[in-house]
């Protein structure tokens, strides 16, 4: 992979500051309500490209505090992409362009003095195919708190609440220096989840964490998911369309070609939809 | 109602098993080849050690198979060549680790398109070129701040070392693109630098292959011969562990300068002289063959680490 360390984009935020993260989304709003109180993430008329596909359309959206935000839509309808520009994920593909902003507490992060290294520190990520590192589970967990120098004081207690917030605690106590990838894959991807927590970021990303994993195991990642939006902000990606609606406080509906059509609180979205589309897709008609 | 016709075209059948022996026979070719050589070396060494005893060989410590007294002491001559080995190592390990690193890492997808076929082009200059660049160039331009002696060890290994530069460079990017994409995301997901990135994951997971590169290269360095028999010089010395730099300041010589120079001499086809060749070219492919052993048991031990 070639990584690029700093944006790639073509096209920096005019005013940098955040001047404008109360700008009003008229133009391109989706449907439902698009505006939120105690907002922590703000999309402001944001395009991503990939070469010469643009994959995300004018996305407006705001993400609320310590809730569950689900992105839901079919296959290439760009929800990943969107997650994945939240913490500038997007900046390791050499060919990625972003257009437009987006606002972490009202700093826009494509401001050209943003460094996603430290944007990262406070945005954790889980991805779709739990991956862990090939080292210890304690290792795995504790790799964050070492990365970003917050391996004073006692990793191990960090290690164990970090654990045990990630309901993975019991199940591992007494095996703490065996490898994590010696775990089943819905531990490993609460390994993973404990590995984000740990090293206590504000907002978790989470790209479709559940889809390659059983049942059993995906209902202990959902309860997981409702429990960590009383401390953190989570934004979810899924496919699953029933995942949304149990773990979710608000839904956004991308569809085709990179647009977010609506966005409101999960009930609204799931039992009456403003858009036919969107009721279309929920209903099952299509994607 | 007739049935389809599926029997067996005689033609077909006679062309397939031809293809399948001329195929097999290429592949024995190799192997009968590579029984043949040990066999050879087997033999002759035998025959040496009938007359000078294993242990005169390996523990003697002067090596002097022509000029009177004679000695058939080989333990000169590993030091040589473990000069050669350590010094090049010195050069080629950390500078091929680093190039890996940045080609797998940092280079973005078109300088890499560049970069690595041109750095394997390196190993594609002839030895003999290396030699004498070294004696030609690098000597004199080190002798302008160290007291060198026209033959020395330490321009042989300086070139030795860049010659297996593109084995490590290229083996170990191998084995650092091989590991899986999503343990980097997991990493600048947790807010790595991309230096982080690269030293607490990507390494640690490619470091079988890494070790491989080095065994490989190592073993080539061993083996290395028109280098160090052209600009190391063919003094046998044994190594003075209270004098490093002597060593490398002065002429030695290696296994390999020395069965060139066995090889190459008026030595009658018999006699001892001419059959330590084979006694000393057996110790080499020891040598090289228990890396190349130990390099495969490294690998398979560490390979199912991350897959």
């Amino acid at each position: 992979m070639t990584a690029n360390g700093g944006s790639s984009r073509s096209v920096s935020a005019s005013d940098p500051g955040g001047s404008r993260s109360d700008a009003t989304m008229t133009d391109n709003a989706p449907l439902g309500s698009p505006r939120v109180d105690n907002a922590v993430i703000k999309s402001r008329d944001l395009d991503v490209y990939y070469g010469d596909d643009q994959a995300l359309h004018g996305v407006n959206m705001d993400i609320p505090e310590r809730k569950v935000t689900a992105l839901i839509g079919p296959s290439g309808c760009g929800k990943s992409t969107f997650l994945r520009s939240i913490n500038r994920m997007n900046d390791l593909i050499d060919i990625a362009r972003v257009d437009g902003d987006l606002y972490f507490h009202d700093k826009n992060v494509y401001d050209d003095d943003v460094d996603p290294v430290a944007l990262r520190r406070k945005i954790g990520m889980v991805f779709q195919k739990p991956n862990p590192f090939p080292k210890s589970i304690r290792d795995n967990v504790a790799y964050g708190l070492r990365v970003q120098g917050k391996d004073d004081g006692d990793v191990d207690e960090k290690v164990h609440t970090a654990l045990e917030r990630a309901a993975l605690l019991e199940e591992v106590e007494d095996q703490l220096d065996s490898s994590g990838l010696d775990l089943s894959g819905g531990q490993q991807q609460r390994l993973c989840i404990a590995r984000a927590i740990a090293p206590d970021p504000e907002v978790i990303l989470m790209d479709e964490p559940a889809s390659a994993l059983d049942p059993v195991a995906t209902s202990k990642i959902e309860d997981l998911i409702e429990d960590l939006a009383e401390e953190y902000t989570v934004v979810i990606v899924t496919h699953n369309m029933q995942q949304a609606a149990r773990i979710s406080d608000k839904t956004a509906v991308f569809l085709t070609g990179g647009h977010l059509v609506e966005f409101d609180d999960t009930n609204k979205i799931f039992e009456n939809p403003e858009s036919d589309r969107v009721e279309d897709y929920i209903t099952g008609k299509f994607g | 109602m007739s049935q389809p016709d599926f029997s067996h075209d005689g033609i077909r059948t006679a062309r397939g098993k031809a293809f399948r022996y001329l195929f097999m026979l290429c592949a024995l070719l190799s192997i009968l080849t590579t029984v043949a050589i040990i066999l050879t070396l087997l033999v002759d060494a035998v025959d040496f050690f009938a007359e000078i005893s294993l242990v005169e060989f390996l523990t003697g410590t002067r090596w002097s198979p022509t000029n009177e007294p004679v000695a058939f002491g080989v333990l000169p001559l590993i030091s040589g060549t473990l000069v050669i080995t350590v010094g090049s190592a010195l050069v080629a390990l950390p500078i091929g680790l680093l190039t890996a690193i940045y080609l797998s890492e940092y280079a973005s997808e078109r300088r890499r398109a560049y970069l690595k076929p041109a750095l394997e082009v390196l190993a594609g200059v002839p030895t003999v070129v290396y030699g004498y660049f070294a004696l030609v160039y690098v000597t004199p331009a080190l002798d302008t701040f160290l007291p060198l002696s026209t033959f020395n060890a330490l321009s042989a290994s300086i070139m030795v070392g860049i010659m297996i530069i593109p084995m490590v460079s290229s083996i170990s990017e191998d084995a650092m693109s091989a590991v899986p994409d999503s343990l980097r995301q997991a990493s600048y997901g947790l807010g790595a630098t991309k230096f982080t990135v690269s030293t607490s994951v990507v390494v640690p997971a490619a470091v079988s292959g890494i070790f491989s590169s080095f065994i490989l290269a190592l073993s080539r360095a061993i083996g290395e011969t028109m280098i160090v028999a052209i600009a190391a010089g063919q003094t046998p010395r044994l190594v003075d562990v209270t004098d490093p730099a002597g060593l490398f300041l002065n002429s030695i010589q290696t296994m390999t300068a020395a069965m060139v120079q066995i090889g190459t001499g008026d030595i009658v086809g018999q006699g001892e002289a001419y059959k330590s060749l084979f006694a000393v070219g057996l110790t080499l492919f020891v040598i090289t063959f228990a890396m190349n052993l130990v390099s495969e048991l490294v690998a398979s031990r560490y390979r199912e680490e991350y897959r």
